[in-house]
């Protein structure tokens, strides 16, 4: 009986000690996990999240202030994608950071706008183009959609618009899946 | 003029095969064997089958339905049926009913919905409930007959229901009376008493090959196995890996010591080699989908059978091995996966 | 010892060799091969859609009302070099207007609709007048400008195909003769009926892509198709021209499985057939260059099978670009009495369509008409039994099997490793499958899926690299504002220094100046 528990306590730390000392000979370099975090994040650069950019919410995330759900554009698909990435259970989208919307993209109603420059200096991504007293647009591939223009603009002259697919960019649907998929 | 159609995806073709279609295939090919275990052992076998379709239809219904899935769709695959089958070939003709319900229990709800059903099992289910029986009930395992042929009387329809309703031996005889070790006991017994296989086999059970009886069944096996192999519903892999490692494993050690290892083609007709071969190592759900995985997976399981046999606790392995294999196949699906075209 | 690609890939043709995979099918060509090849009448409306290739839509460079000839310019689109379309009859254009284009979505495109005038006018043609004097780069240049695309399903644009490839360097060119989908005849009547034509666009094309050799593939069942090309061959005089007999197991006639045979080599993945010197085209646009170069025509008309159960009396039609479909059946006859189903294609890769008002486009090299016993009936999916057919039969050697479980489970990174892009969507694992599982759809799905996550990617990058860009001009411009205050407080400091010296010197001055007792 003595026997037994000796035997196994030894086999057991022979063991322990075993895995240790190969967990630090076999480690690999990874990058670190901000960089992994970030390359997952839309990188919509809105502040939903309440952080000023999607690179102080991955620096959140990894330093454990701040939970994987606080992402509206990323949505659920990127809340899954973090939850892989650190081994965390997937949860839903916490409702007080926003919710998930499909994409849209910014427009200015040039015959409404004044030029005060005031979303040119808020956009995240300076994807709006123009000059002081002169027409502001946005330029509409680089728009992410992040909704800081719209409170800036005195006159109220900025939409969020769906972005549509024409047959050009027509994509297969997912197909419905069967009685037992 | 224009005229509108209901339009449906491609391949625009009547269908090629069904999933019920595959496992009825399956089914004929086993018929044969059937036939002959009748001939040899009594109608015995009929009510075991009859019995474990009815359970296993009877728990596939409940959890279908426990589970909200299209009843009439999944009842109608065969698939429970074939379990059935598979398992109630297993075990011995006389084994009281509740062998065959605890061992559907096991096969159709733990090792298959519990799984996820159909398609999603990682074991064998058929295997998974031999096995659950064999180990919590040793002894109801052991009502093996001998062949009609050297068996002390002859058992009739009502005798076997009987016995297996009742779980009393037939005619008031005791069960040593009727009941007589397998050709691989035979083998076990004699070796752990010393006697040489050649001693072994000159036991009235033992035919040409291997067990009397058991011999032609394999045959019967065999045959049903090369026509599903000609109608393509399995793959050569397995089968040829399995039986491969069998006869050249076997004949190394017998090679080696003669004595206490049975030659390969002792080891190929008795017990459950060839219909672990063609019927259970070939599942494809709880097996290796690629061509290499299925090689190795066949040549495991031949393996794993023959260690058993000689150095393991049960007088037959297949069905541990094919458990065991069970386990690594996603490993070795992994590991063997082809290379793409143009890579 | 291994032998170098490119020169095993030379010796094309000598041996054959085998493809993984592949079905064995029932040809059903017979039925559309009893009769020669007929020409469809004058349509009383035109639809020519404006999409038919991948990419965006074409810009129509006709206007509403406008009067146009046959083969005149009505459309151009840029994408994969300069692309064009080409009226199909002379009469006027009434409309560009929504209508549905024969696209596998079932969606509505715009069209330019024509109402032919009956004249059947062509535009003032300019052939090349002997092509065997022109540079193989005029030959490229009348290919590009004629609206050619590969007439074997993929409309992949000729014009580029062939400019990208004499850039590689070509010593063979392959033409596709092995029509391997059940049911399509066009491309075996075309070479039974103007093999000459063929042969002449070989030799053409040959020459625009300096390629050294030809070699024609065909089916072994096409006997008299064989006869008829071997005489057009030693008419016309070439010698660099072989015809090469191939099985006939589907999908032989994909080009990637078709180099396989003929050379034993795999095109590398994600590569081109022209990475290994070789240069594949259908029979159908050999001859379509032919016509663009001597003759000056651009491509406007096509060969096109109408067949199965559901039409009367299947043939092969010569149909302009634009026709509705609607009237090449009835040209055949009608519709049979359980005609079920109608798709563009063959019954293995081709889609559904719900309107027979859907117009011929350049991809349409079958029109099939199923009844219902040719089809299966709607079936429930069942789950994958892993019987391992369906890896058993793919030509790209994929698993999909595994490929269907990540997919549906949004595993993209296995789906890339398992090579999804390799895929060449030829039906076979559908065919195969005893769950009846939809796999083609499932792997278009996931194509386009991985497309969109590359999209997300390539958007996210840039807009990651426009805010740090941002964020480093703000922090410039905080830190120039920044020092541009201190050296204006230093300034000052300097300035009430220096003005402190000022007056401790006017003090100085002034005490010296004024020594008071």
């Amino acid at each position: 009986m003595i026997t037994a528990i000796i035997l196994i306590t030894l086999l057991g730390s022979l063991f322990g000690l075993g895995l240790g000392w190969a967990a630090g000979k076999f480690r690999v370099d990874s990058d670190p996990v901000v960089d992994q975090i970030d390359a997952v994040l839309p990188q919509t650069q809105c502040g939903q999240c309440n952080f000023p950019g999607c690179r102080p919410y991955a620096e959140a995330i990894a330093a454990g202030e701040a939970d994987i759900n606080q992402c509206p554009p990323g949505g659920e698909a990127g809340i899954q994608a973090l939850a892989d990435l650190l081994g965390l259970e997937a949860k839903p989208l916490n409702p007080e950071n926003g919710e998930e919307k499909p994409r849209t993209v910014a427009v200015i109603d040039e015959a409404v706008c004044i030029g005060c420059t005031l979303c040119i200096q808020a956009c995240p991504v300076d994807a709006i183009v123009g000059a002081a007293k002169l027409m502001h647009t946005v330029i509409e591939a680089e728009c992410t959609g992040c909704d800081l223009c719209l409170p800036p603009c005195p006159v109220d002259c900025i939409e969020m618009v769906p972005v549509t697919t024409e047959t050009g960019t027509w994509s297969w649907p997912r197909p419905a899946t069967g009685e037992a998929g | 003029m224009s005229r509108s159609f209901d339009t449906g995806g491609a391949p625009h073709f009547p269908p090629h095969s069904t999933v019920s279609r595959v496992m009825l295939q399956v089914i004929y090919a086993l018929v044969p064997a059937i036939a002959a275990h009748v001939w040899f052992f009594g109608p015995g076998i009929l009510v075991q089958i009859v019995l474990a379709c009815f359970f296993a239809l009877g728990f596939e219904a409940l959890m279908l339905i426990l589970r909200k899935q299209p009843l009439r769709l999944f009842l109608g695959d065969f698939s429970a049926v074939l379990t059935a089958i598979l398992f109630a070939l297993c075990i011995p003709p006389l084994a009281p009913w509740w062998i065959a319900l605890t061992g559907m229990l096991f096969a159709i709800v733990v090792a298959k919905h519990l799984y996820g059903g159909l398609g999603h099992n990682t074991f064998n289910p058929a295997m998974v409930g031999y096995v659950v029986v064999l180990i919590s009930f040793p002894q109801a395992m052991t009502a093996w007959l001998p062949p009609s042929s050297i068996a002390p009387a002859a058992l009739s329809w009502s005798d076997a229901l009987v016995t297996i309703f009742s779980g009393q031996p037939p005619g008031g005889l005791a069960w040593d009376a009727i009941t007589e070790a397998t050709p691989l006991d035979s083998i076990r017994t004699s070796i752990a008493t010393g006697k040489m296989i050649s001693e072994a086999r000159q036991l009235p059970v033992f035919g040409d090959f291997g067990g009397l009886g058991w011999e032609w069944i394999a045959n019967w096996y065999a045959l049903g196995g090369l026509w599903l192999l000609w109608r393509r519903v399995i793959s050569w892999h397995v089968p040829l890996a399995m039986l491969g490692t069998v006869i050249a494993l076997g004949g190394l050690t017998y090679l080696i010591d003669p004595g206490s290892n049975p030659a390969p083609l002792q080891h190929l007709f008795s017990g459950a080699v060839v219909v672990g071969a063609f019927f259970i190592a070939t599942d494809p759900v709880s097996g290796c989908t690629s061509t290499r995985g299925r090689l190795v997976f066949g040549a495991g399981v031949g393996l794993i059978t023959l260690v058993i046999r000689r150095w393991g606790g049960y007088p037959d392995g297949v069905a541990f091995a094919v458990l065991l294999m069970n386990m690594a196949a996603p490993l070795i699906d992994h590991y063997t996966r082809p290379r793409i075209f143009g890579k | 010892m291994k032998i170098d690609p490119l020169s095993q890939a030379r010796s094309a043709g000598q041996q054959l060799h085998h493809f993984h995979g592949g079905l064995r099918l029932r040809h059903n060509k017979k039925i559309s091969c009893q009769t020669p090849i007929e020409k469809t009448p004058l349509a009383t409306r035109y639809y020519v859609p404006l999409l038919q290739h991948s990419g965006r839509e074409a810009d129509a460079t006709v206007s509403q009302g406008q009067k146009v000839l046959k083969g005149e310019q009505i459309g151009c689109f840029e994408h994969l070099g300069r692309g064009c379309i080409h009226a199909p009859t002379s009469g006027t254009v009434t409309a560009i207007a929504r209508h549905p284009i024969s696209h596998p979505s079932g969606a509505d495109g715009r069209c330019v609709v024509i109402k032919p005038d009956g004249l059947d006018q062509w535009k003032e043609l300019e052939p090349i007048d002997d092509w065997e004097q022109a540079s193989p780069a005029e030959l490229r240049q009348v290919i590009g400008s004629a609206g050619i695309v590969g007439l074997g399903g993929a409309v992949f644009p000729t014009g580029f195909k062939v400019n990208q490839a004499s850039e590689r360097g070509i010593h063979t060119l392959v033409l596709n003769g092995s029509e391997c989908e059940p049911y399509i005849s066009c491309d075996e009547m075309l070479m039974r009926e103007q093999p000459g034509s063929i042969v002449l666009g070989a030799r053409i094309l040959q020459k625009a892509v300096g390629a050294s050799r030809t070699i024609i593939a065909i089916e072994d069942q096409m006997g008299v198709v064989n006869a008829a090309l071997f005489r057009a061959v030693e008419k016309s005089g070439a010698e660099t021209i072989d015809i090469v007999k191939v099985t006939t197991i589907y999908p032989e006639g994909g080009e990637k499985q078709l180099i396989k045979v003929l050379t034993g080599l795999e095109v590398p993945s994600g590569g081109r057939p022209t990475d290994l010197g070789l240069l594949c085209q259908n029979v159908a646009t050999a001859t379509a260059v032919a016509r663009a170069v001597t003759e000056g025509k651009p491509l406007i008309e096509r060969i096109v099978t109408v067949t199965g159960n559901g039409v009367r009396k299947p043939r092969n039609l010569l149909a302009q670009i634009g026709t509705p479909i609607s009237n090449l059946v009835d040209q055949c006859g009608g519709y049979a009495s359980d005609a079920a189903r109608l798709v563009l294609g063959g019954p293995m890769m081709g889609y559904a369509l719900s309107t027979d008002s859907n117009p011929v486009i350049k991809a349409a090299n079958c029109i099939l008409v199923l009844s219902e016993d040719d089809i299966r009936p709607p079936q429930p999916e069942m789950p994958c039994i892993r019987c391992g057919e369906c890896a058993r039969v793919c030509p790209s050697i994929l698993l999909p099997q595994e490929l269907n479980r990540a997919i549906r489970n949004g595993l993209w990174d296995d789906v890339m490793e398992l090579g999804l892009a390799d895929c060449i969507e030829c039906g076979c694992c559908d065919f195969v499958c005893p769950s009846h599982i939809p796999l083609v759809d499932w792997f278009r799905f996931g194509k386009s899926e991985l497309h969109l996550l590359d999209q997300e990617r390539v958007r996210a990058e840039a807009a990651r690299q426009r805010f740090e860009a941002r964020e480093a001009r703000l922090e410039r411009l905080k830190r120039e504002r920044k020092k541009r205050i201190e050296d204006k407080k230093l300034a000052l400091q300097e300035n009430s220094s220096k003005q402190q010296k000022i007056a401790a010197a006017i003090e100085r001055v002034r005490s010296r100046k004024s020594p008071k007792p």
